[in-house]
């Protein structure tokens, strides 16, 4: 074994053996805590655990991407909000009136376009202006917010389309709908990420941005694009959720960027730009999905959800630093 | 007046634009609608913008430090619900205090991990966030809390009462501003702050304990969000769980309006004073205009990202950035 690929090996894998101790440690506590007959590692559970986490997985893609890159985008949940507003009441517009179910796939795609330009927005920004991209989402995380409570005031905006939802919960090879986005999406962006020009030059502009303006890269369309993706992946999170419950409070998606920060940060992408895995994240969306599932089914409520999360995305943060100090150039104090 | 060149006046522009563009909204909302200026409209303004401007100031000290703090929210939240919880428990003479040492412990738990562990502010801040929200739920037990004697208490005077004519959250928001632009312009401390977040090598090669600045920067913030803490405790004299949600966003947005870099070393108390009070007269006197109230978080939106892009323009001397 080369001297430091135990330590590669102990961060590539830390957090799917922190999902396995989970998975060990709800199973025991359960079997003395909970109140349910059933077991915590049933098939049911678990095919519901993948389906919960969609919402927040699909996003955490985009923000895998965006974060990889150098940038952070906080304006995910406003966006994820307007898109699902786009989504319930495009289908009620006169304009369409008679296309029948045919209205599904035309409210599908507006909701898309709406979350990508609002994405492209944020990313032209931020390339045009030279304003930092945490000041610039932070904007529109309450620009985007505004827009949405000047759509319909506190009014939640409902539509049920019966064919949407039977869409929605219907189960393909044993899995949900929202699942097989969740798994697309990932399968998609990994690629994007692994296989593709446009991939390996975000990662190359997280880690070293004046070399890659030096190679003669352009920065600014690449930014773009994924602030473009990440508007497209807050709209199809929104899609593949309001789809079935077809009623949309203004309020919703809020704190959804914390959210989706935690996940990302706990599969060891880093701040700072040029570090990050597809795979880590969707192991990271797992284990805060899990978390949540597993305190619930021992009985623990809402805040015990909160500390627990809180305090292990600070010991994560810890660790990592205490794995990756040897070798960096610390200023020693 | 021939000397004034086109660098001139952008020079100017750029050092004191925030400065201008109160100017320019404040004569805008005047023509708009007369009522803007009464003076107890600009009292209400002043008093309603006192919770955010308290917790502003002790922001602007950890973002000059070169760093962010996204809990104040939840920590607000927190403080008012342990003072008013406290408030009928062991009588206010000791809730307050109490109320102080507690919010100051959580201050210090998030000084220590950014001063002395140096973890990501960012990160630590936000799982704060959510680590203080669930602290208080637990401490509540989801319930919301209420005075049980809400006339009797004089608990209510930080709150509702008056000194000298003037409502006391506003005295107790110009006192602190005073007394920590003091801090920051006038004291070694200071100079530390502005030192560390500007360059934190140079400013430890030169002998400055930068972990120890840091960590007194987040116990500043931690003292100004007990005093919004019990400030909103006591005007309302009962509230929710979640009374202080989102705050840390729209605080982080006076001081960035206020003209402080993210990237630290920049930045002054007076400055997010005016960005404080622009948050609030925006929202007032749109309000007064006559449009929805929502309307305010997009003109807050634009107003953010043009306030910072001018000033990244001025600093460049190019409009567009040079991102190809």
């Amino acid at each position: 074994m080369q001297p430091g690929t135990l330590s590669t090996l102990l961060k590539r894998g830390a957090i799917w053996g922190f999902i396995v101790l989970e998975l060990i440690f709800f199973t025991v506590a359960g079997e003395f805590l909970s109140l349910s007959e059933k077991a915590f590692m049933d098939v049911d559970n678990m095919l519901l655990l993948f389906k919960q986490s969609a919402p927040i997985g699909i996003i955490a893609m985009g923000m895998t991407i965006v974060m990889v890159n150098g940038n952070i985008d906080l304006s995910v949940g406003a966006t994820y909000a307007i898109s699902a507003i786009v989504l319930l009441d495009s289908m009620t517009w006169p304009l369409f009136a008679g296309l029948g179910d045919g209205v599904i796939p035309v409210a599908w795609a507006l909701a898309l376009l709406t979350g990508t330009l609002l994405g492209a927005l944020n990313g032209l920004i931020v390339w045009k202006t030279g304003v930092d991209a945490f000041i610039v989402t932070l904007g529109s995380m309450l620009g985007y917010r505004g827009l949405v409570f000047m759509y319909n005031g506190e009014q939640p905006t409902s539509h049920l389309n019966w064919t949407l939802v039977d869409f929605a919960e219907a189960q393909w090879l044993g899995l949900h709908t929202a699942t097989w986005f969740l798994l697309i999406a990932t399968a998609a962006i990994w690629f994007l990420m692994n296989r593709t020009v446009h991939g390996r030059n975000v990662y190359a502009i997280g880690d070293n941005r004046t070399a890659v303006v030096n190679a003669g890269i352009r920065v600014g369309p690449h930014m773009m694009i994924n602030f473009m993706i990440i508007g497209f992946l807050a709209a199809l999170s929104a899609v593949v959720f309001y789809s079935e419950s077809g009623s949309v409070n203004p309020n919703d998606g809020e704190l959804y960027e914390l959210w989706v920060i935690t996940a990302v940060v706990l599969g060891g992408t880093k701040l700072t730009g040029g570090s990050g895995s597809i795979i880590s994240t969707f192991g990271g969306v797992l284990a805060i999905q899990l978390l949540r599932k597993g305190l619930a089914h021992i009985g623990a409520d809402t805040s015990t959800v909160n500390l627990v999360i809180g305090l292990i995305l600070i010991a994560v943060l810890f660790l990592d630093r205490q794995l990756n100090i040897k070798g960096k150039e610390e200023l020693k104090v | 007046m021939a000397g004034l060149t086109k660098e001139q006046i952008g020079g100017f522009l750029a050092r004191q634009g925030i400065l201008v563009a109160f100017v320019v909204f404040m004569i805008g909302f005047t023509l708009a609608n007369a009522r803007f200026l009464d003076p107890d409209n600009i009292m209400g303004v002043v008093r309603s913008s006192a919770i955010l401007g308290v917790m502003a100031l002790g922001v602007t000290f950890v973002v000059i430090s070169g760093n962010l703090d996204l809990s104040v929210g939840s920590m607000m939240s927190f403080s008012t619900i342990v003072v008013l919880d406290l408030h009928d428990k062991i009588g206010p003479t000791l809730a307050i205090p109490a109320m102080f040492a507690m919010t100051l412990c959580l201050g210090a738990f998030i000084g220590f991990l950014v001063g002395y562990l140096k973890l990501n502010s960012l990160i630590v801040t936000l799982g704060m966030l959510s680590a203080i929200h669930g602290l208080t739920l637990t401490y509540s037990g989801g319930k919301n809390m209420d005075i049980a004697d809400k006339e009797g208490t004089w608990f209510k005077v930080f709150g509702q009462g008056d000194a000298l004519g003037i409502p006391v959250p506003i005295l107790l928001f110009v006192l602190l501003a005073v007394v920590l632009g003091a801090l920051l312009s006038k004291t070694p401390f200071g100079r530390k702050v502005y030192a560390v977040g500007g360059n934190g090598t140079a400013a430890t090669f030169s002998g400055i304990r930068r972990a120890r600045v840091v960590f007194t920067c987040y116990l500043m913030s931690a003292l100004c969000v007990a005093t919004a803490g019990l400030i909103q405790a006591s005007r309302s004299l009962g509230s929710q769980n979640t009374v202080g949600q989102g705050l840390e966003l729209e605080v982080l947005a006076a001081v960035i309006l206020g003209g402080a870099s993210l990237m630290g070393g920049s930045g002054t108390i007076f400055k997010t004073v005016i960005g404080v009070l622009i948050l609030g007269f925006i929202q007032n006197g749109l309000l007064l205009v006559g449009l929805q109230f929502y309307v305010q978080f997009v003109v807050t939106w634009v107003i953010i990202i043009l306030a910072v892009w001018l000033d990244i323009a001025a600093k460049r001397g190019k409009l567009w950035s040079p991102i190809a």
